[in-house]
Order: structure tokens, then C-alpha cells, then sequence
């Protein structure tokens, strides 16, 4: 069995311990709740987004260490960045976390985007039940962008 | 360390897969909630059962049939009598105890319930205790009521004789979950009747950890799942009073349980076929009748005693070692409470907390499990669950409590 080390990276539990981006942005910010049926977390994502930008993001809900630090992280890397640019983060993302794309083939890395600290999130693949933790945050970032 | 109430060592010999090493460490399975293990008695019994008399039940005349059909009928003899129901066919075998409460609110529920008719819960129910529930909320526009909790986890009732006031049904669990709580059933039940109202037990916690008496309690309808009493998965029990079922229109229609099929209709079959309609889990009910032998070997109440034990060592122990690092949801009172115990630990997630604790063979179950309602209550979006059986032991309790302190370095709480 793996060591817990590759899961609870320093990096991870500093996003657990001091949230990035925490808080709710008023309506009629783009804004959705995901679920993880399985254990009961909860993410929100509030979006500000000008000119196909996010220019600001916040994060809301609870749940484990890896769901919270994966939303954080999420949250710091979209800031700022072209829509189009966050799509392909997303994807870049769910790649790593070994998600087929809509097809069901594997994502290949687009070497065109650099995921930065939230490599420490590799860890998690070998922990096939918390991938869904690591993407919830992801999920509903793509649900809130749908009402862009 | 093994209790007064079971041999211990000789119970463990007969689970294979507590037998079972990872890295080199037995393991400490503490989810018997969510399901249990399996003895060799129940295996042995189903693989025999299909390696010698695997057949067709009700269906034909050849001996081999009726072999089949006798080992069929004769696991319900078994829960008949495990249960103490009045007649043998007061006992209808489902897929699990989901598919019987459902089986209730939608027969008669349908039958009898219109709109504005009130049904009572409790706030700890299991969603199989709810959903059912809502749906003729959807389709009938019924009133659901909820019997409220007590600080430590028991229900409140103080005000249920307001609640149950023109009542149609009172629906609950005769313990909880996730809490380990308890609840006094006949008195719920004779609370129920006396209100006019039909009384409907949830036994899927209670059944396979207490001595259980149906006509003590007065039920109406009671539902238990085998695979959480040492049984195999796939067959569960509805208990109904005969005039009740009787009364009730079929669920699934189809083979077994017509009497006659013409081109205009057709005619149900005598109790219990008319409610099991299809073929059933033949080899998995043979099973479940061997579980229902083994824990009669055993001694219902000598189950019991062994988890009142087990409950108070593991409350003793879990307090003295982190005091208020830890709360323990529900009663600390062990004669209101199983040994199933929801838990937050010194502000770790619940899911990180299993998480470590699987590094250390002990599998506890993180989750709100399918419990939402009290989790809203509880004011937790989850909670972790150690929940312990015949087979697990005061070093269970041990081995759980270095796992924990191990989850404190982790996390640096
Ligand atoms: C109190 C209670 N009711 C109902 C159920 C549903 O049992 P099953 O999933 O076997 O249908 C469970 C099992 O989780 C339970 O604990």
C-alpha cells in the first residue's frame, strides 16, 4: 500500500488549513453547488467574469482535506485567466486524476499547460475513491461557467 | 481481549476473512453496519446448496425441486421463528430491506393513504425510511411529521402524542444508524395503535444484534436486511400481520405470484407467493437461514450482552484517551445504545480520517450515511462510523484508538 505521504502533501494540507479565494460573491454572480453523493461534501463556486475572463472566483462548502485543498488550488489557478484558458486547465486536471474525456478515451497532457503546485494532487490517483474529492470542486467550476 | 457474553477466539476461527492479512496485519473491520462478514457455516451451506440441490423452487415436480423448495421454505420456518412472527407466511422475503419498507409504502400506502394524511418519522432515519415516504408525498400530497431528538441522540417524546394525533402510520427505526441509539419499540408501537395509526419497524440495526419479538412489540410491518446479520446480500425480510397483508394489493407483478393469468386479468396468489414475485434469491435466502441458525447458536442474548460490553469499553476507552478531542454521537447510556459509534475526531474530516485509519487494516465507513437528515441535524455534513459485532473484540477498540492518535501526527491537530 502506498504511503499516506503522496496523499497528504505539505502543500495539501496548507490549502485545507488556510482556504484560497473562501467566501460567495452576491447574484447574479454565475454560481453552483456540487454534490458528492458518497460522503456528503459540498462545493460552491461563485464566478465574476468579464469580457471572457474570470476575473474574480470564490470558493464555499465543506468537506475533506482533499476536496477543500483541491477547490483552493483550483480557485488560484483560474483566477485571472481567459475562459478558454480555464477549460483547458480543467482538462489538463481531470487528466491527471486518470478521468476519460466525454468520449471515455485517456486525456493526454497538454504540454501547453502547467498545473503548478497542484501536481501534489497526483498522489490521490492511487486512491481511486478520493479522485472524487480531488475533481468536485472542478465539476461545479464547469457547472458555474455553463451559466456564464 | 474477549468478553464475558462469546468465546471470542473461537468466534474470529469461524470468519475467512477476518482471517485475512494486509501488510502483514489482520484486519480490524468495524463496519458491520454497513454489512456484515460472513461465517464458514453460511458459505458452506450456500455452496453446498448449489453444488447439490440448486433448483427451481415452486415450479416443478421432480425430487430435485422439491429439495430446493423445502430448503427454501425451510430458511423461512427459520425466520419465523427468529423473528417470532405469528404464522410462517407473515414472512416475505425481498431483495433488502429497502425493497420491503418500499413494498409497504407502496401497496399500502397507495391503498390507503390520500392526501393530507399524515405519516410519522423520526429525525434519525435511514433514507430508506424517508424516500419511500416522500414519493407519496409527490404523488399523493401526504403530511410527513418527524419525531425530534434528544440532546444525546434519543427521540424526544415529549410531544408525541401531538404528533401521532390523527396519524395513519407511524414509521421508525428500532436503532439507529448512526447514532447506536436504541428506541423503545413496543412502547412506539402501543403509541402508534393507540393513535389509530399502523406502526412500521425499521429492524434492519436491531434484528441482527437483539433477541427481536414482533408480536411483543405489537408491529405491524417490520423490515431487516440479511446481509447485515452474518447473511449473504440480496434477500431481505418484510414481517406484516396477515390481515395487513392479506389485505394489500401485490407489488411487482409477474411469475409466483398469480393464482390465475387470463387475457382480462388476473388473480393473485395465497400469501407469502403473492408478494414475491419472479424468481427469488433461491441460494441467498438458503443462506440467510443459515445465518439465522448460527446466531441462535449463539444466543441473541448473549449478542447483546457482548455488545453492551464491547459499547462501554469502547466509550471508557475512547474518552479516557482523548477526552475532548473526540465526541461520540448519540447515548452513552448502554442500555439505550448498540455498539455503533459516529464519531469527530479532533477536527479531521471524516473522509481523511478513515483515510488513515485504513493505513492501520481498522476499515471504518466515513459518509453521511444515508442518514442526511440527522447529518443536517447533527449540524455535520458527515461523520465517521465504527461499528462493531459478535466478532469484534476489546483490541478492536485498541487497535481503533492508536489509529486514531496516529491521524493526530498526520494532520498536526
Ligand atoms: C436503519 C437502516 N434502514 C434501512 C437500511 C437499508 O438496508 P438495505 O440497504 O439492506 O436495503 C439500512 C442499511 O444501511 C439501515 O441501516
Amino acid at each position: 500500500m502506498p504511503g499516506l505521504e503522496d496523499l497528504y502533501r505539505e502543500i495539501i494540507l496548507d490549502h485545507h488549513r488556510n482556504p484560497r479565494n473562501r467566501g460567495e460573491l452576491p447574484p447574479p454572480a454565475p454560481h453552483a453547488i456540487g454534490h458528492n453523493p458518497l460522503c456528503g461534501d459540498e462545493i460552491e463556486v461563485y464566478l465574476q467574469v468579464e469580457n471572457g475572463r474570470v476575473v474574480d472566483i470564490k470558493v464555499g462548502g465543506q468537506g475533506c482535506s482533499i476536496s477543500q485543498s483541491s477547490a483552493s488550488m483550483m480557485s488560484q489557478a483560474v483566477k485571472g485567466k481567459p475562459i478558454a484558458e480555464v477549460q483547458a486547465l480543467v482538462r489538463r486536471f481531470k487528466g491527471m486524476m486518470s478521468i476519460p474525456d466525454a468520449d471515455g478515451n485517456a486525456i493526454e497532457p497538454d504540454p501547453a499547460v502547467t498545473l503548478g503546485d497542484m501536481e501534489a494532487l497526483q498522489g490521490v490517483v492511487k486512491y481511486p475513491v478520493r479522485i472524487k474529492c480531488a475533481i468536485l470542486g472542478w465539476n461545479t467550476l464547469l457547472e458555474a461557467l455553463e451559466q456564464v | 481481549m474477549t468478553t464475558t457474553a462469546l468465546d471470542l477466539a473461537a468466534i474470529k476461527q469461524q470468519f475467512p476473512l477476518l482471517q485475512r492479512e494486509v501488510n502483514g496485519a489482520p484486519l480490524v473491520y468495524l463496519d458491520s453496519a454497513n454489512t456484515s462478514q460472513k461465517p464458514s457455516v453460511v458459505i458452506d451451506t450456500m455452496t453446498a446448496f448449489l453444488r447439490n440441490s440448486y433448483a427451481p423452487i415452486n415450479r416443478s415436480a421432480y425430487q430435485l425441486a422439491s429439495e430446493a423448495t423445502d430448503a427454501y421454505e425451510g430458511a423461512r420456518t427459520k425466520v419465523q421463528h427468529f423473528i417470532n412472527a405469528r404464522r410462517v407466511h407473515e414472512v416475505v422475503f425481498t431483495k433488502n430491506a429497502t425493497e420491503a419498507l418500499n413494498l409497504v409504502a407502496h401497496s399500502w400506502g397507495r391503498t390507503n393513504l390520500r392526501e393530507g394524511d399524515v405519516v410519522v418519522l423520526t429525525h434519525m432515519e435511514h433514507h430508506a425510511n424517508i424516500v419511500p415516504w416522500h414519493m407519496l408525498v409527490a404523488e399523493r400530497g401526504i403530511v410527513l411529521r418527524w419525531v425530534p431528538l434528544t440532546a444525546d441522540g434519543q427521540l424526544d417524546l415529549t410531544t408525541l402524542p401531538q404528533l401521532l394525533d390523527g396519524a395513519k402510520v407511524f414509521s421508525f427505526t428500532a436503532m439507529s444508524n448512526v447514532l447506536g441509539s436504541i428506541t423503545p419499540v413496543q412502547q412506539l408501537c402501543a403509541a402508534a395503535h393507540a393513535a389509530g395509526a399502523l406502526a412500521i419497524v425499521d429492524g434492519c440495526q436491531y434484528v441482527p444484534h437483539n433477541v427481536t419479538d414482533v408480536q411483543a412489540w405489537g408491529a405491524d410491518f417490520m423490515a431487516f436486511s440479511s446481509h447485515k446479520m452474518c447473511g449473504p446480500s440480496g434477500v431481505g425480510v418484510l414481517y406484516g400481520r396477515e390481515a395487513l397483508l392479506d389485505a394489500m394489493p401485490p407489488f411487482l407483478g409477474g411469475g409466483n405470484m398469480i393464482a390465475d393469468v387470463r387475457l382480462d386479468g388476473f388473480t393473485t396468489a395465497e400469501l407469502p407467493a403473492k408478494f414475491e414475485a419472479g424468481t427469488p434469491p433461491i441460494t441467498e435466502v438458503v443462506g440467510l437461514g443459515a445465518a439465522v441458525d448460527f446466531l441462535t447458536g449463539l444466543g441473541m442474548a448473549n449478542i447483546r450482552e457482548h455488545e453492551i460490553e464491547i459499547a462501554d469499553y469502547a466509550l471508557r476507552t475512547l474518552t479516557e484517551r482523548f477526552g475532548d478531542d473526540i465526541t461520540l454521537h448519540g447515548p452513552t447510556d448502554t442500555s439505550v445504545r448498540g455498539s455503533t459509534f459516529s464519531l469527530a475526531f479532533r477536527g479531521i474530516h471524516p473522509h481523511d480520517l478513515s483515510q488513515v485509519l485504513d493505513q492501520k487494516n481498522v476499515c471504518v465507513r466515513a459518509g453521511h450515511h444515508c442518514a442526511k437528515p440527522l447529518m443536517r441535524l447533527l449540524g455535520v455534513s458527515a461523520t465517521a462510523r465504527a461499528s462493531f459485532y459478535l466478532y469484534n473484540d476489546t483490541d478492536d477498540v485498541d487497535t481503533l484508538a492508536d489509529a486514531l492518535d496516529g491521524a493526530s501526527a498526520i494532520f498536526g491537530f
